[in-house]
């Protein structure tokens, strides 16, 4: 995972709650045995039509929406199942970061541990932001702030291990692997006791 | 440590190898890893990238059944994939299991079946266990006690090199169900209730225990479909205390403690309960016996109710969005929508119970003409019990197609769907838009109101059914 300690980009609006996984990339598509090239799945059911030509009514198909690396979402965004797919796929259409006012416990772990920032915002902060797609935003990850295009600031919650993993680019598997030894001792109380 | 905790602090406090601060979250020790084709192939790779080892191959356990077919394989032994891509995929684990050593119930094992069926089935899940898989049902197995909840890929491949993860602590909420519910109506009724209750998003960052005397009286088939769609409330994990039912049902099974060891197990579960005058950070109470048959009328499992009952006006724009993907108007009911497809299966409703009471709907009735029924029992165990009892015969006499195991329908990646525009009844636990295949509609029921819905090819339950026919 490469560092991230700011992102400039527009938003697009997708202002629909409990967006969901499925939704995000159907099952079908989960055959896959890769991580890459997931993008062009995303959002499929919505973005094209029957006969496989871009859905010009899907908000993110919007000539406006092109390009936007922010995704501001309805409440209870990626619900559902685990599928890191999800994720994946967003990253891999281009979506660097998704804000809403609640987002699924899954999604927004999976999305975290691949760099996709998937940020929790209040509601009015939530109403703004809905109410103005096409803003062009920073998200400053280290300050912990939203910058919006008047200069206006607002601070946002992430945890600091996570944080701290964005800003540096480290890898989880990694922290936990230099915990040998505490895991191999619980090991050893608890399978003594069994 | 000190004060009354609750069965979710026992869980956490004795699985942390070490504990969360403020710059750090916990490293969770996992006590069971279970792992499919569909989440594990990219993990896998991480671990052969990096020259690493699966660390507890004892404690993973893996099983094929998200994309694989559930029609019998030819004369030939081919399977009829519905992809190459998933007969790909499914050969993959293959490898890895024989690579790093993992037990694969591969197709020729007699406990093959959907990973949430088997575990518990295989005494596998047991009481007081940390227990995760690449799967957000995971939280089936908090039916026994244990904390269990689906992980992402990246954390997949975590618990396979370090058999841990690192996790903040979720809140705790408590769903008290007194009362009894009232007969004909099980589990998936109550359990689509609470959602309908607390909303799809209302467990979100909480794990949640479900408690109180209905659930006691609950079977352990029961309490599996009760905490398997904890999830569809988006809690972190459901979970209820073990009891004497607990301990009847997985006692003797193979990977359960025998002998000593058993006694020992018993009496240490025996403490997994809830302090007297614990906290909960949330808590809601349900009355059991005001719960009626109910089903989904929207594109998320929090919109349900009463079979009955008027469907509710749309109060924004995405309930409008669903009511329209669903070929509905406020004010209709549920019950006479005309039915295209049923599916009785998933990890929500494939046991050998929930067979059994479809296939008391069905004894000496057919399916309506016109109308699908496809039923899918969770595992080889299943299969074989329900066929010892005749239910397979019951099925296909009604007309229904009887299958091989596995997930099927409910996530629609094994060729097993259907068409848009159609109306399935549907026994699993996802109504999201396209979940069952493009431009499906389904509507979640119990195995009761699914077999019922069948004969009469419009939604409908049991004791309706029932009456209708003996008006007529």
């Amino acid at each position: 995972m490469r560092p991230l300690t700011q992102l400039r980009s527009r938003t697009a609006v997708l202002p629909y709650e409990n967006i969901d996984t499925d939704r995000i990339i159907p099952a079908r598509f989960l055959t896959t045995t890769e991580r890459e090239g997931l993008g062009r799945h995303c959002f499929t059911d919505w973005r094209y039509l029957a006969d496989g030509s871009e859905n010009p009514a899907f908000e993110l198909n919007r000539p406006a929406a092109k390009g936007c690396g922010i995704l501001v979402a309805g409440r209870n965004f990626g619900c559902g199942s685990s599928r890191e797919h999800a994720p994946w796929a967003l990253l891999d259409y281009g979506i660097r970061a998704v804000l809403s006012n609640e987002i699924a416990d899954i999604f927004r772990s999976n999305a975290l541990k691949n760099g996709l920032l998937a940020i929790v915002v209040s509601d009015a902060e939530h109403r703004w932001l809905l109410e103005h797609p096409g803003s062009e935003l920073v998200i400053d990850v280290a300050g912990g702030f939203i910058e919006l295009p008047d200069g206006g600031r607002f601070g946002f919650e992430l945890d600091a291990f996570a944080r701290h993993c964005l800003l540096q680019g480290v890898d989880q598997l990694g922290y936990l692997l230099q915990q040998e030894e505490a895991i191999r001792a619980h090991e050893q109380r608890h399978e003594a006791a069994a | 440590m000190s004060g009354p905790r609750t069965l979710f602090d026992k869980l956490w406090d004795s699985h942390q190898v070490v504990p969360e601060t403020a710059e750090a979250p916990a490293v969770l020790y996992i006590d069971l890893h279970l792992v499919h084709e569909v989440t594990s192939p990219q993990a896998f790779a991480e671990l052969g990238a990096r020259g690493l080892k699966l660390r507890r191959p004892d404690r993973t356990l893996a099983t094929l059944d998200h994309s694989t077919p559930t029609l019998p394989a030819s004369g030939d032994g081919r399977r009829p994939y519905a992809t190459p891509e998933a007969e790909a995929q499914v050969a993959r684990l293959q490898a890895n299991c024989r690579q790093f050593g993992v037990e694969l119930h591969d197709w020729d094992s007699d406990a093959r079946g959907i990973v949430h069926v088997i575990g518990p089935e295989l005494g596998a899940t047991q009481p007081g266990m940390t227990i995760v898989c690449g799967d957000s049902h995971t939280s089936t197995h908090g039916a026994f006690g244990a904390l269990a909840f689906g992980i992402g890929t990246t954390e997949v491949g975590h618990v396979m090199a370090t058999q841990c993860l690192l996790q903040r602590k979720p809140k705790s909420f408590a769903i008290h169900v007194d009362g009894e519910l009232p007969a004909g109506v099980g589990a998936k009724d109550l359990v689509l209730h609470i959602i309908a209750t607390i909303g799809v998003g209302g467990g979100t960052g909480h794990v949640l225990e479900f408690r109180g005397p209905a659930i006691e009286k609950l079977s352990m088939e029961a309490r599996m479909t009760v905490c398997n769609m904890a999830i569809e409330a988006g809690a972190r994990a459901g979970l209820i205390a073990p009891d004497q039912t607990t301990f009847d049902w997985l006692e003797g099974r193979p990977r359960a403690p025998q002998g000593a060891a058993w006694a020992r197990a018993v009496s240490a579960w025996k403490s997994l309960r809830s302090d007297e005058g614990a906290r909960y950070d949330r808590e809601v109470r349900i009355d059991a016996s005001k719960v009626r048959p109910t089903v989904t009328y929207g594109t998320h499992p929090g919109m349900a109710a009463a079979i009955d009952a008027p469907v509710p006006a749309a109060t924004n724009a995405q309930e409008k969005r669903a009511l329209d993907y669903m070929h509905l108007k406020a004010g209709q009911t549920m019950a006479g929508q005309p039915v295209d497809v049923v599916f009785i299966g998933s990890c929500t409703n494939s046991r050998l119970p929930d067979l059994r009471a479809a296939a008391a709907v069905l004894r000496g009735r057919r399916v309506a003409d016109g109308v699908r029924m496809l039923v899918v029992p969770g595992s080889e165990s299943v299969r074989r019990a329900a066929e010892a009892e005749g239910l397979h015969e019951v099925f296909t006499a009604a007309g229904a197609e009887w299958r091989v195991p596995g997930c099927s329908m409910c996530i629609a990646m094994n060729g097993d769907l259907a068409q848009p525009g159609q109306l399935v009844v549907s026994t699993s636990n996802r109504n999201f838009e396209g979940r069952q295949g493009k431009g499906a509609r389904t509507v979640l029921a119990s195995p009761e109101t699914a077999a019922a819905s069948a004969v009469a090819g419009r939604v409908s339950d049991a004791a309706s059914l029932a009456a209708e026919e003996q008006a007529a």
